[in-house]
């Protein structure tokens, strides 16, 4: 392993974080809920009455961001090809809905309550996460 | 007023996210490198928002209803079984192949990115196959489960 010192970031991922610990916690204090995007999103496939306007008011809210910041939009490179954008989002699709979660239900919102199923599942994406680089980048094309 | 307290939320952790860096794929990948440049700033990412985090939990612990008077509805499901971990694997292979998960899908798309909305179609059409095994598996009730 060497760190790439030059692409690290540590004042804007610190601050970044701590931006999405304040939605995070927003939510909680305000809506009584988890900001976890995949469930979110997930509950409109059932919609029910009283249940659908938050879903999609928080889901517009993530959406809108990149709007407010048009002309200070940070560096944001895809570099994964279509055909690997459709696998990639079908099995995140249906991989956080079995696993009742993602990034941040799981990785932010259960880490913080201590929960120890979230940590579990954190711990499963992100050795799942980094085996699959390591696959792609090391022993596929190196 | 629950509404737009809920709209907020999403747009200052959209606006986490982009601060962040991750909505940037090409940085979440360099962060999931282990055996390359690896950047370790998202580690810091997740340290800043659980260290916020922890406190608005901590402060909503002794309490059933919100600051807007809403019911608290956090999480009850405890067990760690195979759906959990596997549906967790599957994830985290579509996020290393990509560098997208969830949130930044919805902030790439905002940004009008083609290649954003295309992950973001998949990744909807990837919760219908979820629905649709739901449903075979247990006809009109089904199964909700959440972090």
């Amino acid at each position: 392993m060497s760190i790439a010192w030059n692409a690290f970031t540590p004042a804007t991922a610190l601050i970044g974080g701590a931006i999405i610990g304040v939605a995070v916690a927003f939510f909680v204090v305000l809506n009584g809920r988890i900001a976890g995007v995949s469930g979110i999103l997930g509950g409109l496939a059932r919609p029910q009455a009283g249940d659908v306007s938050w879903r999609i008011a928080f889901l517009a809210g993530l959406v809108a961001a990149p709007l407010a910041l048009l002309a200070a939009l940070p560096e944001i490179r895809v570099d994964a090809s279509f055909p690997t954008l459709v696998a990639a989002g079908l099995l995140v699709g249906a991989g956080t809905r079995y696993g009742g979660g993602c990034t941040s239900g799981h990785g932010v919102c259960g880490v913080s309550r201590a929960s120890p199923r979230s940590i579990a599942a954190t711990v499963a994406f992100m050795a799942a996460g980094f085996a699959t680089v390591f696959v792609a980048r090391h022993l596929i094309a190196p | 007023m629950y509404t737009a307290a809920s709209f907020a939320a999403g747009f200052v952790f959209g606006l986490g996210l982009l601060v962040a860096g991750m909505a940037n794929p090409a940085k979440v990948l360099a962060f999931l490198d282990l055996a390359g440049a690896w950047d370790p700033s998202l580690a810091l990412v997740m340290a800043g928002a659980v260290a916020v985090g922890a406190a608005a939990f901590a402060f909503m612990k002794k309490r059933t209803r919100t600051l807007l008077g809403a019911a608290l509805l956090l999480p009850t499901p405890r067990r760690i079984d195979r759906r959990l971990i596997l549906g967790s694997l599957v994830f985290g292979v579509g996020w290393g192949l990509a560098g997208i998960c969830p949130g930044p899908a919805l902030v790439l798309a905002g940004t009008g990115s083609a290649k954003g909305l295309t992950f973001l179609a998949a990744m909807i059409a990837g919760n219908g196959v979820f629905e649709f095994f739901e449903k075979r598996a247990a006809p009109g009730r089904a199964r909700m489960q959440s972090s």
